[in-house]
Formats: structure tokens, sequence, C-alpha cells
């Protein structure tokens, strides 16, 4: 039976290599296949080992990663939730957002740029550290940003407009990131189901994203800016001064906000109906000047751009293919006209800044644990959607919309601040949605504010622009003034 | 062993296996170490910090070790110095998995802890090894029963199918259970089984080898003679039916057809059952959607559909990643991430271990299940007695064919199956069935060596 034996024996080596053979497939030649198929989470999961670097904010640590005894071995803190919609949040279980996403690679240690660090690490045995990074925001704006906002839904980005710098940049209702970077499953589903359920939409950052909104009279700088550089109309073009107007084309009839004519005088010129946002010259002029024209100066000024700063921001739209009567009610804003707060912020920064438009940034420099600058974006030219002069212009009647027209809550004494409010329908019964955008000082200006508060401030179809979203954008621009 | 001269005693102790039990006792402090050492690099890797919990882990398995060592001692002085230190080493190494796991499953919050239970189930294994040991000092006595064996055998098999104890999980029924209490009886039987087939085949070996009629140039035996095979060919279809397992019925019959060749010396009896087997699956995975399903998860594992399907290919795909994630040296004991394949405490701990321990401990792993196969096929190759030979031979196989089916299932050489790794996956029959197979090896060995000093 010997013989017999030792051909079993043969068998089971036969089978036994077969397996040493297999093993060696998976975990040798099919690693790296298996380590990227998209369903495997271990990748993500590996990054939990390393430190993750911090987020500041005006060299302060507002994001931390600090070490704890759990098999992830460091544990995310935010400090305030202040910074919440731009830092986002940084979960082992339901994913990231904002910066913690936008930057991961560099936060995580993996980035190429880190590549040196990672050969150190293997050598000698300690884990990477995350490289910091260091946000463009300034925490006094910011705060005085958050501070003006309240309790309100809304939005407001505060910007250099010289430089793109983001200075503030505030979305409400926001969330506790605090509650979604535990280690423990169940409370950070919880609070993650929670959010997302939740109609407010907290995890939304409304300044570059979320639903966008509709621009209402803020929109009439684009289509002012528009009609200017095409060189058929100045400020003094006039209009024929109505206080009800039949759209094109159909039986309806528009109005001004005031409900009667803008202003008195049988014309009206272009300059008056900007500084008292009256609705019916710019439904005119929108006929007059054609939707092409419209539509390229507002796709100059990022309308229809996937921007990253790094956050991916929501692309504004100018609808396509309207009809006369369609285009009219774009003239202010309305329709189908849709922007997000920071489109809105660009936009005025191409008035601040003498017609160029400066890439938005939230990043100042990154940071690698070993003090090495891994990245340090330049302020950089995003496009010039109009010359110097139609600039200028613009400023001069946003300036007097301040002094004495349609946004005069902004006013701030000794500084000539310009701007502009919007007050936009939703719908016949919905509440407003209220905007301000502007600049201060208006001769050299350091800042731009855009604010967007929505469901009308609280008080339905009562609330105006300049009544409740002016005293926010004044507020941020005094604390950006000051500092 | 006294007046052999120096020449001749040479090539005799190259053929016979160690029998030293101090040789096994310095083997087994060096696994109580490696365990040591297991547990505590998992308490720093999952919580950087050792505690005393890591003792509750050890000591009673080593105690349990021990105590058998000393039954050895005692009852089988002569008996192989290799199968405990290696089963031992494989046990250990298991419950140190599953206490890992259990930390994973802490932090998640969950309740599904298995590590407790292991460890006592390990122990009461090893004590019933020395019980067996001692009860069965001679294992001709097992010969003198082999139709109570094969029919307690059958019995057994056909337990999970009956009414009210019976239990299906993941689409097998391969478990009774009564209270809280839950038993895989196919794990017992499969000892039993072996014990039959010893038994039967040596008193039948002269008919079943003789040349029957030849037909182009084939041995043909008579037909009378093909009916045990027939017969048993229908009782393993009838497990995989009964009990919807391939992997038992695979295993079951594979013990009985190499049993058969070993005892005839036919290689025609293998040829024909593996035709028979091939054929008998391939008609199953159409039959039942079960069997069929099992396939296309083998065949296409990383197909969206099969992924997605309930009681699919998922678990596989979560096994290979893990194991693809251990690369060749392993993310380390407690590094890995082995708590998102599921049931990796029990039919996946392989990958769980090729995570951690990356290809070197799958290697050594394999390797150490090969080293008790080889020495199992040694007691089978030096004993004098056919009957148990024939047994040596049974257990070794069966033993190592379990390891290629689970190991082959897991990692997708072959269809997934409810096989339980052996001395590794958390679970009480398996552990008892297999330290009563190590056991009765070691009684085996003994009792070859006493023969031959008589």
């Amino acid at each position: 039976m010997n013989r017999q034996v030792r051909r079993v024996g043969l068998a089971l080596t036969v089978m036994f290599i077969a397996l040493f053979a297999i093993a060696s497939s998976i975990q040798v030649v099919r690693t790296e296949s298996l380590y990227q198929d998209s369903r495997n989470v271990r990748a993500s999961y590996e990054t939990y080992k390393t430190q993750r670097g911090s987020i500041l904010v005006g060299q302060t640590e507002v994001v931390t990663s600090d070490a704890v005894n759990d098999q992830y071995r460091f544990l995310r803190k935010y400090d305030s939730v202040l910074y919440s919609a731009v830092a986002g949040y940084f979960s082992i279980f339901t994913g990231s957002s904002g910066i913690e996403r936008s930057m991961n690679s560099l936060l995580a240690g993996q980035s190429s740029a880190q590549f040196f660090e990672q050969i150190n690490a293997l050598l000698d045995g300690t884990p990477v550290t995350g490289a910091a990074v260091e946000l463009s925001l300034d925490p006094a704006v910011q705060r005085a940003a958050w501070d003006a906002l309240g309790g309100r839904k809304g939005a407001v980005v505060a910007l250099d407009p010289t430089t793109g710098r983001i200075l503030a940049m505030v979305s409400k209702p926001t969330f506790d990131a605090n509650l979604m970077s535990g280690h423990e499953y169940e409370p950070v589903n919880q609070a993650y189901r929670d959010y997302l359920e939740d109609p407010d939409k907290p995890l939304v950052n409304r300044a570059i994203g979320g639903d966008l909104y509709p621009p209402g009279s803020v929109f009439k700088l684009i289509v002012a800016a528009a009609a200017l550089e095409s060189g058929r109309y100045s400020t003094t073009t006039t209009f024929e001064n109505l206080d009800r107007y039949r759209l094109p084309g159909t039986t309806t009839t528009i109005q001004n906000s005031s409900g009667n004519s803008c202003g008195d005088g049988v014309l009206v010129t272009l300059e008056q109906a900007l500084v008292r946002s009256c609705n019916i010259p710019f439904a005119m002029l929108a006929v007059d000047l054609g939707q092409d024209r419209i539509r390229a100066m507002a796709e100059l000024m990022g309308f229809g751009d996937e921007i990253a700063i790094p956050l991916s921001v929501t692309p504004s739209v100018y609808p396509t293919d309207l009809e006369l009567s369609q285009l009219a009610l774009t003239g202010f804003g309305q329709f189908d006209v849709r922007v997000s707060p920071l489109q809105i912020a660009m936009s005025t920064a191409a008035i601040a800044n003498q017609g160029v438009i400066m890439k938005p940034q939230l990043i100042d420099q990154v940071v690698a644990s070993n003090l090495n600058v891994l990245s340090q974006p330049e302020p950089q030219v995003f496009s010039s959607p109009m010359s110097r002069e139609t600039a200028a212009l613009l400023t001069r009647m946003m300036v007097d919309s301040v002094g004495y027209g349609a946004a005069t809550n902004a006013a701030i004494p000794q500084v000539a601040v310009a701007g502009k409010t919007g007050t936009a329908e939703n719908g016949p019964d919905d509440p407003y949605t209220l905007w301000f955008t502007g600049f201060a000082p208006a001769e050299s200006p350091q800042v731009v504010v855009t604010v967007v508060v929505e469901d009308g401030g609280g008080i339905g179809q009562n609330g105006t622009g300049n009544q409740i979203a002016a005293p926010i954008a004044k507020a941020v621009m005094k604390a950006a003034l000051n500092r | 062993m006294s007046n052999v001269s120096l020449t001749q005693a040479i090539p005799m102790l190259l053929k016979a296996v160690p029998r030293s039990r101090n040789f096994e006792a310095v083997l087994l402090f060096w696994v109580a170490g490696i365990h040591a050492f297991a547990l505590a690099q998992i308490q720093l890797a999952v919580s950087q910090r050792m505690s005393w919990d890591m003792l509750y882990y050890w000591a009673p398995p080593t105690i349990s070790a021990w105590i058998l060592h000393y039954v050895l001692r005692k009852y089988v002085l002569n008996a192989d110095g290799l199968l405990l230190p290696l089963a031992f080493l494989l046990n250990g190494l298991g419950i140190a998995m599953i206490y890992r796991l259990d930390l994973a499953e802490i932090t998640r919050g969950g309740e599904d802890l298995f590590a407790e239970r292991q460890v006592w189930l390990s122990c009461f294994a090893m004590l019933m090894a020395a019980i067996v040991v001692r009860l069965v000092r001679n294992p001709l006595v097992l010969r003198r029963f082999p139709y109570l064996a094969g029919a307690a055998a059958v019995v057994l098999l056909l337990l999970p199918a009956a009414p009210v104890i019976g239990r299906t999980f993941n689409g097998a029924t391969l478990w009774i259970a009564i209270g809280d209490l839950s038993f895989q009886p196919g794990e017992i039987a499969k000892i039993l089984l072996a014990i039959f087939f010893a038994g039967y085949l040596v008193s039948r070996k002269g008919p079943l080898s003789e040349i029957g009629s030849r037909v182009l140039g084939m041995r043909i035996p008579r037909a009378k003679d093909l009916g045990p095979i027939l017969l048993f060919w229908v009782a393993s279809m009838a497990v995989l039916v009964i009990q919807r397992d391939l992997g038992t019925s695979i295993l079951y019959f594979g013990l009985f057809l190499v049993m058969i060749y070993t005892a005839t010396g036919r290689g025609f009896y293998v040829g024909i059952g593996l035709v028979m087997m091939v054929t008998g699956a391939l008609v199953a995975s159409r039959l039942f959607g079960y069997v069929g399903a099992r396939f296309d998860s083998w065949l296409a594992p990383f197909a969206t559909e099969n992924y997605t399907a309930p009681g699919g290919s998922y678990q596989l795909v979560q096994g290979l990643f893990g194991m693809a994630h251990g690369d060749v040296i392993g993310a380390g004991l407690g590094s890995g991430f082995p708590q998102l394949i599921p049931l990796a405490e029990s039919d996946f701990i392989f990958a769980a271990l090729g995570e951690e321990l990356g290809l070197a401990g799958v290697f050594a792993i394999l390797a150490i299940y090969l080293l008790i196969v080889y020495r199992g096929l040694r007691i089978a190759n030096t004993h004098q007695d056919d009957f148990s030979k024939l047994l040596a031979l049974g257990f070794s196989f069966v033993l190592g064919l379990q390891v290629f089916i689970v190991a082959g299932g897991v990692m997708g050489l072959l269809p997934l199956t409810g096989l339980t790794t052996p001395f590794l996956a958390a679970g009480g029959s398996a552990l008892l069935a297999n330290w009563s197979i190590i056991a009765l090896l070691l009684v085996l060995s003994d009792s070859s060596l006493r023969r031959v000093k008589e």
C-alpha cells in the first residue's frame, strides 16, 4: 500500500502547490488592480493612520488631528462652526467635504509633492504627517459675517478684488463637523442622516453650491456692463419711463418694485434706472441689447465655468434660446437666471478692480510637516470682462445707489461705499431672495462683499435687499476695512 | 535498538518520526511564545498599549496543550512529536485573529464576540483529545465496529435535515441546534466515515482489487464490486441535495475514493470516481439554484450582478481585497482591515490572516498544514497494520483536502463552500473533530513503533 500512500502524498502536494500559486497571484501579481478597485475601501482607510495636517486661519489652527487610543489613532477636531462651510467635514464612515475633500491628498500626506517625505518615512519607520493648509480667510471678517448674518438662512462672501483672496465665506444654517469625525459608526451615521434629511440642507455651502439663487436686481450690473461695453449705450441713454410694461408677445405686464414709474419725467436714463433699481427700463434694455450680448458678458465673468477655489463652485446659469418676454425678465435677473453668491462677488470684483477679475482663491499656502512650502497659489487673472472706463462708470452709479438710491443701508460714514441690492422673486407667494453686493472704499477697493438672504430674511415678501442684506454687508465691509 | 550498528541506525532514524516528548515540549514553549507575541502585537496595534486581558486568551489554551502533552507522555510516550505543536500553533493563531476581530467589533460598537468562546472550545477540544488518547490507546479497537461507525456517520449527516433541531445558515443545512448550543455534525462524521471505510476496505480488499473483464485494454472490476462506489456516490449526492453544500459532498466522496484506491491499488476507482463527481456537480449546478449561484460567483466574482446578489460574491471579493492589501509581508497583526470581510472569524479567517500576515503568513500557514498532512502520511507509510495505515491515510487526506477546498474557495480557485478552516476558524464542532483526528494520529504513530519494539 505504500506506493498508493506516496501517490496520495504527491496529489496533496500538487493541491497545495496550486494554493501557493493562487496566493502568490493574489498577493503579488494582482495586488495593484485589487487595491485600485473602486469597491475596495481599504485605500481610504489607510489614510487614517497618518496624522492629518491641520487647517489654519490667520496662523491659528482651526482644524486639528489629535492622537487618541483607538484603531484610527487620530481624531479630527473642529474648533468652531464658523469655518464648517469652508473646511468641511472628514468622516471615516460618510466621506468628506469642503477643504477636507479638495485638499485631501496633501492633508493626508499622500500627494506626489510629499514624495521625499514618504521615502523618509519608509526609511526611518515613522509615519508621514500630512501638510498644513493655511486658508486666506480673515478671522475678524469671517466673525463679522457670521455675526451679521445671525440666525438667517443665506450666505456671505467677502474677497479682496485685487488678489482674489477670499476673506470670508459663511453659509447658514451650517453643521458641526465634530459630530461626523467620531470613530463610532452609529452616532456618526445618525448625525449625517439628520443633516442630510434636514430640509434646510446644512451640509451645503450656499456661497458656492446648492440649488443656486435667482439674482434679481444684482444681475442689472451685468446687463449694464454688457450694454456699456457694446458701445451702443452710455449712462445717459434714455428709456421711456412707464409705470407698466407689457412683456413682448404676451399680455402679461410687469411693474417697477415701487409700483410707479422710475422717478419723475417722461424719460429715464440708464444711470437713474440702475441707481433706483427700476425693472421696466432694464427689461426694455435687455430686449434691445439682445440675449447674446448679455450671455457673452455673463460667461466672461464666469457663468457656466467649473471654477475650483479649490472647492468646486457650481456654475451659474444664464438660460439659452430665450423668447423676447423671457429675455425681458432676465434684464432684471428673473426667469431662469441662477447664480451662486461667489459668482456675483466675482462680477462685482470686475467693477471694483478696474475691469479685471482675479481668480478667487481660498488657499494662502500649504506647508509640509518639515516646513517646506508645498504650494502657494499666486494671484491670477481670471478674465477681463470690461474696460476700465465701464468699470469706473458702474462704480459711480453704485456709489450713488448707496448714497441716495436703492442701497442706502450699506453706507459707512467717511467711506465711499459702492453697492447694488436685489430682491428676487421666487414665485407668486414665496418669500423673496434678498441680495446685496458691493465694495469699499470705492476709490481704491479693499473688499468686495456679497450677501444673500433666503426666505425673505424671515419676513416673507415684506423685506428688501436694502433692508435686510445691506446692513449685513456693511458690517462685513467695516470689519474688512479695520483690518 | 541497542544492538543496531550506527550505519543501520541512521536510515532508521531518518525514516522514523521524531517521537521524543522532550522535542515536543521544547516546541510547545516556542508556540506558546509565538501566541503571546501575536496577542501582544494585536493589543499594541489596536489600542497602543498592552493589558493583562491577553492572559485570558493565552493561558487556558496553553495549559490545555500542556495537559495534552502530559497525557501523551504518560500513555503514548512514543507518539509523533510534531503534531501537537503544529496543531496548537494554528489553534492559537486562530484565537489571536478572532480576538483581533473582536477588538474591531468592540470599537465599532458591535456585540458579536467570538474569542472568549473560542478559547474555552479550544480547551475543551484539547482535553477531549487527551481523553481520546487515554481511551483509544490501541487503534485496533476501532476496527471492531466499522458498520456501527458507518451507521453513526449517516445519522449524524442526516441530523441537520431533521425537523426542530436542524438549522440552515447561508443556504447550507449543516447545523443542528438545541437551545443556544449549535453543532455541525458533519465534522464528527468525517472521523466516523474514515473509521468505517478503513474497517470495511481492509476486510473487502481482496475482491475489490481483483481483475474483472478487460474492455479496450482497461481492467474493469466485476459489477458487484462496483456496488459500493455507486452506493457511496449516491450517498454523496444525497448529502449535496439535503445539506445543500458542495464542499461537504466533495470532502466525503474524495475521502472515499482515496481510501478505496489505497486499499485496492486500482487507479480505475479514482478515474471513474472523479468523472462521476464532476458530472454530479455539473448536473447539480444546473438543477439547484444555490449550487449554480456559487458557480457563477466563482467564475465571475467581480461582475456587478454577482457582487450585489444576496449570497453572491461580495464576501469572496472582500476577502480578495483583504489579501491583496496584505501584500507580501502583510499589514501586520492588528493593522489591517479584516473586519470588513463578512464572517472573517469563521469562513474567511484564512483571508483575514492573509491580510495581516501577508503572503509570508499564508505560505507559513499552508506549510504547517502540509507538514501535519505529511506527518500523517508518514504514519501511514511506516505502520505495519493495514487498518491503521488506511486510517492514518484517511485522516491526513481528509484534513489536507478540507484545507484545499476551504483555502481554494476563499482565494477563488474553487467555488466557495461551507467547510471550516481546520483549527483556525471559530466553531466548536470543527475544533473537536480536528483535535480528535490529531489524537487518533498520535495514537496511531505510537502503536506503529510499539510493534517494532515488540
